[in-house]
């Protein structure tokens, strides 16, 4: 029998979250490096479309279980659905996204097969017919070699870190179904409703990120309505105008809004924006930041961005030393201009 | 209610950390402080207990230096205290630092809900706090971001916790196991007296013989730590007269990266 590399698909309210494609495209490298097949694993409630999905992207085989209790990602009824069909199958390797589900998964699967669990892995290598990872660790400050001792080996990839295979719609394979492990009342933990908040932002999985800090509010010019009058108010006042032309050029790159820690904890942008060591971890191919210093903290979170450019005031800010780019000037001047720019060259209105 | 916390101790984020001539991690002369998402889980913790009566019980694993992680703690407001060290344990993974704390629950006894921080901001892997819920057969909600229901008496929970996609708001069944995200609040600062209070606390030791349990077997191993390769760029300064010229010239220089 032929060794069975897994990937787990991640998916939300019938679609797939885009790096569990990277994970099959990570799982098949293993597959040519070690011998056997790459199995894609879909647990979920009419998932036809994504298994079939999960083909056109890799899999040579996929094990599915569709069912009442899967229709929300659930801890319990997944890991035990998941753990059940590991002990039938035997897989050598078990690949996540390290997504939010995906790595609590990972984590719990661990524990219910007593194997170990390399977390957030950016780059993987075959070391005589072992599994080399490399994971950052103190949020990149250092890298870390790991190896994990037994089977299965259970590795959550970093989104963004592998590549996403192209998709051949041509492609098909062998559907394999299992059943889920528990029953209805068998699991304590029922979801009442979901609820959003201000959308639109997935950090992560963001190939451009537009940023600002704590310049974002620094334009004394800028005179607030009259019925504003506290200095704190003020300052907030000015930032949201700030982030308003960051806002605007993000929207002309297709890109996300990202900010700094200042600019969080100073009120100027909810939390879901950070980036940084006790915020989002990102690597987009480009990152701009705006009126952002670059404490380490910040670093932490962007410095593996292929191309970094910063715009700041101060020309000793430490962000100049990781950006390819730089503008030693006012963002309130620059970043509309950048934004004109490019909506010219890029043919947008 | 009987609330446990477990926390760890890191050096704080503004530390620059390396990997010296040794090949030891170094971070200079930065200061150990309580894991800044612990803080959070501490934060909930002491919320719980203020809401619904009871004690919160803090727990670290780790050598003395673990003291300045649950000193904070306890000056946050925790009832008492317990740190736990074993020369068994001087290797461990998210497992096994799993299989103890889960051991730790249970000898406490009649836990009702165990708090954690997302992760640490050293190791990174936010494994721990999911697999503790699962060697003990109990609920998990992982980072929670607020609380709609704690009912001791009816041994109820209803959380909403962050994902991707907004919030996804779970009931289930204490005892329980939360993870807690930042979302969640700012964690108070340690009052005069908090701080006077936990500079003079015993902090019981346990070993793994107190524990009952042998030395869990480690699995994932970190053979080599390095220093990140240096980013090797200069920085290409755009000048010009005017913003649209410094504007124009900066795009130009991104669309050539071919990163659009």
């Amino acid at each position: 029998m032929s060794k069975q590399i897994w990937a787990y698909i991640d998916h939300f309210k019938g679609e797939a979250l885009m790096p569990s494609w990277e994970a099959i495209g990570a799982a098949k490298m293993l597959a040519e490096k070690l011998g056997g097949e790459v199995v894609a694993v879909v647990l979920g409630k009419d998932v036809d479309s994504i298994v079939q999905e999960a083909f056109h992207y890799g899999a040579d085989k996929v094990i599915a279980a569709d069912d009442a209790t899967l229709d929300d990602y659930r801890a319990e009824p997944y890991v035990e659905t998941l753990a059940k069909a590991a002990q039938e199958h035997s897989p050598a390797v078990i690949l996540f996204p390290t997504t939010t589900r995906g790595r609590e998964l990972a984590a719990m699967a661990g524990a219910a097969l007593d194997a170990g669990v390399i977390a957030d892995i950016t780059e993987m290598e075959v070391v005589d017919g072992k599994i080399v990872t490399t994971r950052p660790v103190y949020a990149g400050k250092l890298l870390a070699k790991a190896v994990a001792e037994g089977e299965p080996q259970i590795i959550t990839l970093r989104v963004r870190a592998f590549a996403k295979p192209e998709p051949d719609a041509s492609r098909s394979g062998e559907v394999v179904k299992v059943a889920a492990a528990l029953s209805e009342d068998a699991i304590p933990t029922k979801v009442v409703e979901y609820a959003t908040t201000e959308g639109g932002v997935s950090l992560t999985e963001a190939a451009i990120i537009v940023s600002g800090g704590r310049g974002v509010s620094n334009n004394p010019d800028l005179a607030p309505p009259p019925d504003i009058t506290d200095e704190n108010e003020i300052e907030i006042w000015r930032a949201k105008q700030g982030f308003k032309l960051i806002g605007e050029l993000a929207e002309t790159l297709g890109a996300a809004v990202g900010a700094s820690r200042a600019a969080v904890d100073a009120g100027y942008i909810p939390y879901e924006h950070q980036v940084g060591q006790t915020g989002k971890v990102v690597s987009p191919d480009l990152y701009i930041a705006c009126g952002i210093s670059g404490a380490i903290q910040h670093q932490a979170g962007m410095r593996n961005s292929k191309v970094i450019v910063a715009i700041n005031t101060d020309p000793e800010a430490p962000i100049f030393k990781l950006a390819r780019y730089g503008v030693v000037g006012d963002l309130w001047k620059i970043v509309p201009a950048l934004n004109e720019a490019f909506k010219k060259k890029l043919g947008k209105k | 209610m009987k609330i446990v916390v477990f926390v760890k101790v890191t050096p704080d984020t503004a530390a620059t950390v390396k990997v010296d001539d040794a090949g030891n991690v170094t971070w200079g002369d930065a200061p150990l402080v309580l894991n800044p998402w612990d803080e959070y889980a501490v934060e909930a913790a002491l919320q719980t207990k203020e809401a619904h009566g009871g004690s919160v019980t803090v727990v670290s694993m780790g050598d003395e230096s673990a003291l300045e992680a649950i000193r904070r703690a306890l000056a946050m407001g925790c009832n008492d205290a317990i740190r736990i060290e074993d020369p068994a344990l001087a290797e461990d993974d998210s497992l096994t630092t799993a299989k103890v704390l889960k051991a730790v629950v249970e000898k406490i006894g009649d836990v009702d809900m165990v708090f954690f921080g997302r992760q640490a901001i050293d190791g990174d892997t936010g494994l721990t706090p999911p697999q503790t819920a699962r060697l003990l057969g109990w609920p998990y909600i992982g980072l929670v971001a607020a609380f709609r229901e704690i009912d001791p008496e009816g041994k109820k929970l209803t959380a909403e916790r962050t994902i991707e996609e907004g919030r996804q708001v779970l009931s289930t069944q204490l005892p329980a196991v939360v993870s807690v995200a930042k979302d969640f609040g700012e964690p108070r600062y340690p009052s005069f007296m908090g701080i006077r209070k936990a500079a003079r606390a015993k902090v019981p030791v346990w070993s793994l013989a107190d524990l009952g349990i042998e030395a869990p077997t480690v699995k994932v191993r970190l053979p080599e730590l390095m220093n990140p390769p240096k980013r090797e760029v200069v920085c290409e300064f755009i000048e010009g007269e005017t913003p649209e010229e410094i504007a124009e010239k900066l795009a130009d220089k991104i669309l050539a990266e071919k990163v659009l």
